[in-house]
């Protein structure tokens, strides 16, 4: 074990660094530029029952520190995923991946969970129950916790690999949905997805983003999610991943501190495709800075 | 791609808010006119994506026109400073399907990545025809450019101040063996209704990544879901789904 590995549910990270869902694709274009075998893991696009474009554009609306996304889950499809994408992710990331899911209804959790579960090259099922960007699925089942573990649940009974239940952070007590997934069985509770937001353009008075509301993301959040990850860490007992704004080895630390044991970076990634690999290069020199000699002791370290 | 830091040479008004912009650095990874590179800003969370309009002895150039915070402070930036740019974006021009007397259309500052598309097939021999757009003549920038690389030039303004009264499909030639377009999406589907033959067009789309990862900028095409970012911003005018 290196200085910088950590344990997420069973399986050993050579660091904390994950490329969260949505910021990385399926990793090609990364891997274009740098070895991503240095990552820690990584979250590929989110996956659904069936194939779906998404939501109109613009999708896209630039904020302070920040962007809001409203993507709407375009993805291929489970079948084509595991069909075409998985075997050409294999190709250039040799570790077990992330495989983040969504859907509409319970069962569309747990059936899409199941078939990806039974993939060798899948490490951990990201249960996305936090996206703003869809109606009648995503988010609604995350912003109630007898609906979050109705999902946790169905899909636990289908499937053999841990299971990490991604939160949203626009509900009014966050500790209750926690606390109710961890209940039903997840294996680990990873947050926050973005924040609903919106932007208006000033000359056509007009949303700026075409679903008008979307999720807001990338640095100006970091404070807010880390105050999330600290106050799910403290109420559950199974390992915390934080996300929100993470940009530099700093924040993963801060992160850790706060209870994640690992840590996904989002928006840094679309801005600086070297993101994650400069947060992994810098992390060693950041510890020394704070005589830090091995990252997994200070999980929930913060005094 | 490549992100690259390159050093301002040249940023210069060339027509009422539009600048051309000479930067000197590593411009390996561009390889085909049409592409683009994605300006890293400070103070601006995300990058800016700009057109390639030529290429040359480890110069890059680009011509940008003044339409928000970004471009605005790129006009104020001074000779000698520098720029983090991510280079060699999106798949660019076909050249191959030109044939002898291909027809370049550029409106606004969809003229720029003409520029080098234009030189290119000069240096291939093609007898190349180019139509410029502009509203007004106080907005026209480089007819004279396009003359230099020996290219037959027509040039019109929507106000009829200069050059051909109208639009640019008010401009087109009779005869031409294929076309290239970039501008606005009026004018692509104006263009689009009235071109004799195949071409192919460059499309614009608010972008998260610019790169391909954040599916920010998708589009239906006939053949699929394209990313404009990184499977565009060309497309064919065979493949294009008008959304409405």
């Amino acid at each position: 074990m290196g200085r910088l590995s950590v344990d997420l549910c069973g399986i050993e990270l050579d660091n904390p660094v994950i490329p969260a869902s949505g910021t990385f694709g399926y990793g090609y274009e990364f891997a274009e530029i740098y070895d991503i075998n240095c990552l820690g893991t990584f979250s590929f696009k989110g996956t659904t029952r069936d194939p779906r474009f998404g939501n109109p554009t613009p999708r896209i609306a630039e904020c302070t520190a920040g962007l809001i996304n409203a993507i709407g889950l375009q993805n291929p499809g489970v079948d084509k995923v595991i069909a075409e994408e998985l075997p050409k992710m294999a190709k250039v990331f040799h570790k077990k991946v992330m495989a983040n899911v969504s859907g509409f209804s319970v069962e569309d959790y747990a059936y899409t969970c199941e078939k990806l579960d039974k993939i060798d090259q899948v490490g951990w099922l990201e249960v996305n129950i936090s996206c703003p960007n869809v109606h009648g699925g995503g988010m609604t089942f995350g912003t109630d916790p007898e609906a979050a573990a109705s999902v946790v649940g169905a899909v636990k009974k289908v499937t053999t690999k841990p299971v990490i239940i991604k939160l949203t952070p626009n509900v009014t007590d966050i500790t209750s949905i926690a606390k109710a997934c961890e209940a039903e069985g997840a294996d680990g509770i990873s947050l926050i997805n973005t924040l609903l937001g919106m932007r208006i353009d000033l000359k056509t008075r007009r949303p700026v983003i075409a679903n008008v509301m979307g999720g807001f993301s990338g640095p100006a959040v970091f404070p807010v999610a880390l105050r999330m990850v600290y106050q799910v860490a403290k109420a559950v007992k199974v390992p915390v991943i934080g996300i929100g704004g993470v940009s530099t080895a700093e924040d993963v630390i801060e992160m850790m501190l706060a209870g994640a044991t690992a840590v996904e970076v989002g928006a840094a990634n679309l801005v600086d495709p070297m993101a994650c690999r400069n947060i992994i290069d810098d992390l060693p020199k950041v510890m020394d800075k704070y005589r830090i000699e091995t990252l997994k002791d200070i999980i929930g370290g913060m005094r | 791609m490549k992100d690259v830091l390159f050093t301002i040479k040249e940023n210069l008004a060339i027509a009422p808010q539009v600048y051309r912009m000479v930067l000197t650095g590593d411009c390996s990874q561009i390889t085909a006119p049409g592409q683009f590179v994605n300006i890293r800003l400070d103070g601006l969370y995300l990058r800016r994506p700009i057109s390639v309009c030529d290429l040359g002895g480890g110069d890059l150039t680009i011509i940008y026109k003044v339409v928000g915070k970004g471009t605005e402070q790129m006009s104020r930036m001074k000779e000698g400073g520098s720029l983090q740019v991510l280079t060699g974006l999106g798949n660019g021009y076909d050249l191959s399907c030109a044939g002898d007397a291909p027809l370049l259309i550029g409106g606004g500052v969809g003229v720029p990545p003409m520029y080098l598309l234009a030189r290119k097939l000069r240096e291939q021999g093609k007898n190349v025809s180019v139509v410029l757009g502009f509203n007004t003549k106080s907005e026209i920038f480089y007819e004279e450019e396009f003359r230099a690389l020996g290219c037959g030039v027509t040039v019109t303004t929507v106000d009829g101040s200069y050059g051909t009264k109208g639009f640019v499909t008010d401009g087109l030639p009779e005869n031409y063996s294929y076309f290239y377009c970039c501008g606005p999406e009026p004018m692509f589907k104006a263009v689009y209704k009235k071109a004799r033959t195949s071409g192919q067009f460059s499309f614009e789309e608010r972008m998260g990544c610019g790169f391909g990862a954040c599916m920010g900028c998708s589009c239906r095409t006939i053949t699929g879901y394209k990313r404009i970012c990184k499977d565009g911003p060309v497309m064919r005018k065979e493949e294009i789904l008008w959304e409405d």
